[in-house]
């Protein structure tokens, strides 16, 4: 009796130390999200007197609206307002054109195969593995030679071209496993290539395409090095306007700007996180694993 | 006729776009890049032939051993201590726990977030002054120090806990795949056997999990090479050039102080950094296929 109540009290003691590492490392995850929100909610005089932990005495908006309306990014101070929605008319199209490609390929590379069709995708990975400070320098003559330098639609075609070599490889693990009977049987019955793209691939594609959307849209989206090179101006998007408001060195540092902004910034893709977290996650590990 | 011709060669058409500008946008460039690393380039790239000349000034310069060094400590510990928190978590969470999917979520937001909003969220937290430090004698360590942000011999340190806060839980995620992947009647047959758990996981799953580890490993080296959003938003590269990286250093040269030349030749010694990691890796993962 005894030796089995010791054995029931280790294993309950066992449980309660797990939960209580699990619920530590949770904390050191989501310590840092709650030091800036609530540091964003407080006014500078409380961020002085207070400590990074301490609530809000009088919680205000004051520093979002500032962010959001009238925070210096540089000379110009008009908020993050116009550079979120630069972020938006750039991540939108150049997702949804990079995963259409992505299928596209996808498709040709594994119901189409043609001599030399694996040679080109085999080319087109190594654009997984690459820095991108490679092609860096080039990229920045090609724009301006072909008058996209510093502008959005340029930060576009730069990122299609650069996301297309994960969209593809989506594309084709996925189809890969799509069985060729589907496609064989189609072909006999005399179906095109593109209508059996269109009605037999494409409706069996919603959870790659979901896959490849979300993972572009993260991407884009919070991409810093394309945007701080081939950007300029007005044409930013989001995330080198926020490093910009962060080192804008004139006046008082308001750390609760800083950290609006910051949020203003985040929030897009924490958003898709929460509503499609497990998207995703798979996306994560299929683009970083690599095929 | 013409549209059965059509129809043949529609595949190839499809693909040919992808084609040119795997090319011409990816092995185009880096051809002109090496080209570049070659030349005589300053503020102006220029297209002629002038040997190493660029490397010689690169390997001169006292900014390169400084970006090589911090690339060596920053990518040791950060693929390390991502390593093994990971493993931790992913083993905690593999106990058969209540609201794992909750936790999991919790582990693993941060890599949806941008490395800008990263580094801007722990520059206040780390602020020597106003950050950790006065928490710290808030809750009564009057005395306690923390000025890693601004001291130029520990600022790399700081590029480290925030990239490892970023990035650890999806080594958990990776982890925790690997875990659910094995084998379990194996484990059963130990089990019967009498092994203890801790001996359970240090000799049966822990060693099942080797190609895990292998593509976390390399997953984490290509992060740590290629960082530079983080360094820019969290210390800039400073104090000085102290914790500058290879990534901020060919960004400084090649698009800020006018030295194309070295910041091409500067990006062709990322891009043998890259390979030197990744081939063996490719490599062995080829010969395992064909050997399936």
């Amino acid at each position: 009796m005894l030796n089995s109540g010791t054995i029931r009290w280790n294993h309950v003691l066992g449980r309660a130390f797990i939960y209580l590492m699990l619920g530590a490392f949770a904390l050191y995850y989501l310590i840092p999200l709650f030091v800036m929100v609530v540091t964003s909610l407080k006014p500078l005089d409380e961020i002085r007197s207070g400590n990074l932990l301490s609530l809000p005495m009088q919680p205000t908006f004051e520093a979002w609206g500032i962010a959001w309306n009238s925070a210096c990014t540089g000379v110009q101070c008009n908020g993050l307002q116009g550079y979120f929605y630069n972020s938006m008319i750039m991540v939108i199209p150049a997702m949804l054109i990079s995963t259409l490609l992505g299928a596209m390929n996808g498709y040709v590379l594994t119901k189409w195969k043609f001599p030399g069709s694996n040679v080109v995708f085999s080319m087109l990975l190594v654009g997984c593995f690459i820095p991108f400070q490679v092609i860096l320098l080039p990229m920045a003559k090609v724009l301006g030679m072909v008058g996209l330098a510093g502008s959005l639609p340029g930060l576009v075609m730069v990122h299609v071209i650069y996301g297309l070599a994960f969209t593809t490889l989506f594309f084709r693990n996925y189809y890969i496993t799509i069985p060729d009977e589907l496609i064989n049987a189609a072909r006999i019955d005399g179906a095109s290539f593109w209508t059996t793209f269109f009605k037999i691939i494409l409706p069996l594609s919603t959870p790659i395409i979901v896959v490849s959307t979300i993972w572009q849209f993260t991407q884009i989206w919070n991409d810093f090095l394309f945007g701080v090179i081939y950007s300029s101006g007005e044409q930013q998007p989001i995330t080198v306007a926020l490093n910009n408001l962060v080192n804008t060195s004139t006046g008082v540092k308001r750390y609760n700007v800083d950290m609006a902004g910051a949020i203003i910034a985040a929030l897009p893709t924490l958003f898709v996180y929460v509503v499609a977290g497990k998207y995703f996650v798979r996306g994560l590990t299929a683009g970083s694993v690599k095929g | 006729m013409v549209t059965k011709w059509l129809e043949r060669i529609m595949p190839r058409l499809v693909l040919a776009p992808t084609f040119v500008i795997a090319l011409v946008f990816i092995h185009g460039f880096i051809l002109l890049n090496a080209w570049l690393s070659f030349s005589s380039s300053n503020l102006m790239p220029k297209y002629d032939w002038a040997g190493f000349i660029q490397y010689e000034r690169l390997f001169a310069n006292e900014r390169t051993a400084v970006a090589a060094t911090n690339l060596f400590i920053f990518a040791t510990l950060f693929i390390l201590i991502c390593l093994f928190l990971g493993l931790l978590m992913a083993i905690l969470l593999d106990q058969r726990i209540r609201g794992e999917g909750v936790i999991r979520t919790i582990y693993l937001y941060p890599m949806a977030l941008s490395f800008i909003v990263t580094g801007t969220a722990w520059k206040w937290i780390l602020n020597p002054g106003l950050g950790f430090e006065k928490l710290m004698h808030d809750i009564g360590f009057e005395t306690f120090q923390f000025d890693w942000l601004v001291n130029s011999e520990m600022a790399i340190y700081t590029v480290v806990i925030a990239g490892v806060w970023q990035s650890s839980g999806f080594v958990m995620a990776l982890f925790l795949a690997g875990l659910r992947g094995i084998d379990e009647s194996i484990i059963k047959a130990a089990q019967i056997d009498g092994a203890s758990l801790p001996t359970i996981y240090r000799k049966i799953i822990i060693p099942g999990m080797r190609p895990v580890f292998f593509s976390a490993f390399i997953i984490l080296a290509h992060i740590a090479i290629k960082s530079f959003d983080l360094v820019m938003a969290l210390t800039g590269g400073g104090p000085g050039y102290s914790s500058d990286l290879p990534a901020t250093f060919m960004y400084t040269f090649a698009f800020t102080r006018g030295q194309i030349g070295i910041g091409a030749a500067s990006a062709m010694m990322m891009l043998m950094t890259v390979m030197a990691v990744i081939v063996p890796y490719l490599y062995s993962e080829l010969r395992s296929q064909r050997h399936a």
